[in-house]
């Protein structure tokens, strides 16, 4: 299917407005919903508005893919795909009801299936884009196999739009599982759940999503109607009342919005680095969601010595730099990349770090 | 080249790698001439094979201070010639960094030098249930660093993703010596994911020394069903219902009548001869699942117009349900003296549309094509059957083969869906991208290799490279300056 399209209009005025920042030596920053707009540094610069550019360019479900202009309300093509019986793989947070398709590829922010189902990244096929020259450039394709040119299109997700504005993307989606299942279990401690949830791992039961917090597990199974209560009899424990949808949308009582939230990012397997301190675990060990005062400083080097990285995700102070620093080298490598496609720094300046 | 610069060279080479690491002699240096497209052919200056991460990066560093070309390899499986040696440069061979260093159960995960052979992996888990998805057709052979480099596919694609999708980790030697890592076991990081770049950069953007792959636990059951088909338009038509079922298969393959016959002849599969298509779909999970699921299966497939179903009763038929399949290359090979394979993708919608166009095409090349199908990704191999001992049968083939691709690209698809650019679709990339998007390929290459001497000459065309090629297509079928060569 197709929806009304205003042929290329807002694309050009578009092009037209960069093409006046850039003369003009002026910088840009890129809203879309607006909601999550507080995600990375802050910054001053001229907002543009690139909401409106918005439609379904294809959505053919036996294709399993879907095409959209970057305008398009997630809320919009999430019901458009639950119709058809479809959805995202990703589970991707909406933090608001004018959440694009734009926002949601430009922060890479994903819900509790990642772990199981993948990233954002796994599932862009294909991006048409304006760089910093205001030339339209298109990378990737509308198929799920592609390997013709390097794979810039996934490149732009997380990218926070500091190279370039997203105008359309193409992303593969996945069939709704038959039925849906939560599960309850206690474990003490979060390494008692990192064991677990990591061993069961191993065998291949349908878990979509799991999560610990304050001395209890929960597992959630999607898949047939036989995969799931098979795996529901082996794994035992105690059928509640799902609450995903609050998790992916930080509606928890946890996430107490009057203190600074960290997303620590470590390897599934990794000890707990804070025993004492409350946290949220999902994603079967890999995201630990701290919400509360720490040294994150201090916190930085012992996970990275872990093989991960802390982001000071929201409601941190100032002068905390939001993402994990990287190293020198790898600094200067994607500060050159940045360049390539926005020589003149124009799109989202430091939004990422000083230079990206 | 002289013989004395690849003396002089080697003598460099040598101070720091064992003798028998430094290949400077020419008739050993043949065994490198070419990959897996024997085509094209070009001998190296030298073939160096570091046994480790140390011995990776001084080689680098020499070539970079020589500003020396460099082409990595692996299993030299390649079907594009991305491994295609450059004269002036030498060949990086990671064939002797050939260890799995470590699996950890509890993360599912496995760290293994670059030279491992894919299978390999999964032989190395399978007691303790897992095993690394991604199964190119090249398994037994083909190396991870390979995989890595052409971010490999196979056919349980459309279900467990392609080499990108079971990736942890990477590092990387850059041009420049250095090494650098990209760690995603933590499944998110900050700033730009490089993954993607380095995954699929057929060598450009470094030489890839360790792999941390994804393992998954093996599936409790695997079963198979087979569609017999009298058109090619109703089998392809029977896939997307399957898909609107709801179901996604393990693997989902078609193979048409051409190719049915050939695998047939080869290996006895028991195949329908007479079929214009057959669907071949595999379920995975539990028991009870695949069960439930194989039934829907098969009631889409009468549904949908086969003629006939045939459920494999047991592993055994399963097995041989797929010997014709995985044998439809080397059983073309069989009815023809040379064939040459096509990489192409489409939305799957266009599948009637397309073999449509590709049987127009063959009937005007006069060359016979057979085809065989990744239904479920939309990865179509026609298979080009000629005579390369007929004078100008070559030329001829790899013109239809590029026709073909540009029907793929007419129908919103991509000139290659698995098997990589290299050196053999670099005209097709002209016309797949615009001027300002190659543009912006050489220069995130810049990124990495300022001084271009990872793999010069494969996978991103020149400027001069597409306005040769533009103007071989205004002079359509007569070449302008034929005495110029052409990769």
């Amino acid at each position: 299917m197709q929806t009304e399209i205003d042929d290329v209009s807002i694309e050009d005025e578009l092009r037209t407005q960069i093409r006046a920042v850039a003369a003009n030596g002026a910088e840009i920053e890129i809203i879309g919903g607006g909601s999550k707009r507080f995600y990375g540094q802050a910054i001053e610069a001229l907002p543009i508005d690139v909401s409106a550019h918005s439609g379904i360019i294809d959505y053919d479900p036996a294709e399993l893919v879907i095409t959209l202009r970057a305008g398009c309300k997630l809320l919009d093509v999430e019901a458009l795909l639950a119709q058809n019986r479809q959805m995202f793989g990703f589970e991707p947070p909406c933090f608001g009801v004018d959440a694009t398709i734009g926002g949601m590829v430009a922060t890479g922010l994903a819900g509790p299936r990642r772990a199981y189902a993948g990233s954002i990244r796994d599932f862009v096929l294909g991006v048409k884009m304006l760089d910093g020259r205001a030339e339209v450039l298109q990378f990737g394709g509308r198929v799920i196999k592609n390997v013709a040119g390097f794979d810039a299109s996934r490149l732009m997700v997380g990218a926070l739009g500091t190279l370039g504005i997203i105008l359309e993307v193409s992303i593969r989606v996945i069939p709704v599982y038959e039925t849906e299942l939560t599960l309850s279990y206690e474990h003490a401690s979060a390494d008692e759940h990192i064991r677990w949830i990591n061993g069961l791992g191993s065998k291949p039961y349908p878990i979509s999503a799991s999560q610990w917090q304050a001395g209890r597990s929960q597992l959630r199974l999607s898949g047939s109607e036989q995969g799931v209560s098979q795996a529901a009899k082996l794994l035992g424990g105690d059928s509640i009342e799902p609450g995903w949808q609050a998790l992916k949308e930080q509606q928890l009582d946890f996430f107490d919005p009057k203190r600074p939230l960290s997303r620590i990012s470590l390897p599934p397997t990794s000890p707990d680095l804070l025993p004492d301190t409350a946290q949220l675990i999902e994603w079967g060990g890999a995201e630990r969601w701290c919400c509360g005062d720490i040294d994150v400083v201090a916190l930085r080097e012992q996970v990275a010595s872990a093989g991960g990285g802390l982001c000071a995700f929201r409601g941190h102070a100032a002068e905390v730099p939001i993402f994990h620093p990287l190293p020198a080298a790898m600094l200067k490598l994607q500060r050159n990349i940045k360049s390539s496609f926005d020589p003149a720094g124009i799109f989202n300046p430091g939004k990422i770090y000083p230079g990206l | 080249m002289s013989q004395t610069r690849r003396q002089q060279l080697a003598a460099r080479f040598r101070e720091f790698l064992p003798s028998e690491s430094v290949i400077d002699q020419p008739t050993s240096l043949t065994a490198y001439e070419c990959d897996g497209l024997s085509a094209y052919r070009e001998q190296p200056l030298l073939v160096l094979l570091p046994e480790n991460t140390e011995q990776v990066q001084q080689i680098m560093r020499v070539c970079h201070e020589q500003r020396l070309p460099v082409v990595s390899r692996g299993a030299g499986t390649s079907l594009s010639g991305g491994a295609l040696p450059h004269a002036e440069g030498v060949v990086l061979s990671l064939a002797k960094m050939n260890r799995i260093l470590q699996v950890d159960e509890l993360a599912r995960s496995a760290v293994v030098e670059p030279g491992v052979r894919n299978l390999a992996i999964s032989e190395a888990v399978q007691a303790k249930g897992l095993y690394y998805a991604p199964d190119p057709s090249s398994q037994i052979a083909c190396s991870i660093g390979g995989n890595v480099a052409e971010n490999a596919g196979g056919v349980h694609c459309l279900k467990y993703g392609l080499t990108l999708h079971n990736i942890l980790a990477l590092k990387v030697v850059g041009a420049d010596g250095e090494l650098f890592e990209i760690d995603q076991r933590a499944l998110h990081g900050d700033g730009y994911d490089l993954m993607p770049l380095l995954v699929g950069s057929e060598g450009m953007l470094g030489i890839v020394v360790e792999v941390t792959v994804k393992l998954l636990p093996i599936p409790l059951c695997a079963r198979v069903v087979m569609g017999v088909f009298d058109s090619v338009e109703t089998a392809g038509a029977s896939v997307a219902a399957i898909i609107a079922e709801g179901i996604i298969p393990a693997g989902i393959e078609m193979m048409d009548n051409p190719a049915i016959r050939a695998a047939e002849d080869f290996v006895h599969a028991n195949y329908p001869v007479d079929a214009e298509a057959i669907l071949i779909c595999e379920l995975d999970g539990t028991e009870q699942e695949v069960s439930a699921q194989i039934e829907r299966v098969e009631q889409v497939l009468k549904a949908g117009g086969a003629v006939e179903t045939r459920l494999a009763k047991d592993e055994a038929e399963r097995l041989l349900f797929w010997s014709g399949r995985k044998a439809a290359f080397p059983a073309v090979g069989r009815i023809s003296p040379d064939y040459y394979c096509i990489d192409g993708t489409i939305p799957r919608k266009s599948l009637a549309a397309v073999l449509a166009g590709v049987r127009q095409l063959s009937e005007q090349y006069g060359l016979r094509v057979a085809n065989v199908f990744h239904a479920g990704d939309g990865n179509l191999h026609p298979l080009i059957l000629y005579d390369a001992n007929n004078e100008g049968e070559l030329e001829k083939t790899e013109e239809l083969g590029s026709k073909i691709l540009q029907l793929c690209i007419q129908h919103g698809g991509t000139i290659t869906g698995e098997h990589g650019v290299g050196v053999e679709k670099l005209g097709e990339m002209c016309i797949q991208f615009s001027e300002p998007e190659r543009n912006q390929f050489h220069a995130i290459r810049e990124c990495f290799d300022p001084l271009k001497i990872l793999n010069p000459g494969k996978a991103i065309p020149t400027l001069a490279r597409c306005a040769e090629h533009n103007a071989m297509h205004v002079h359509d079928g007569k070449l302008p300056f034929p005495e110029l060569e052409r990769f």
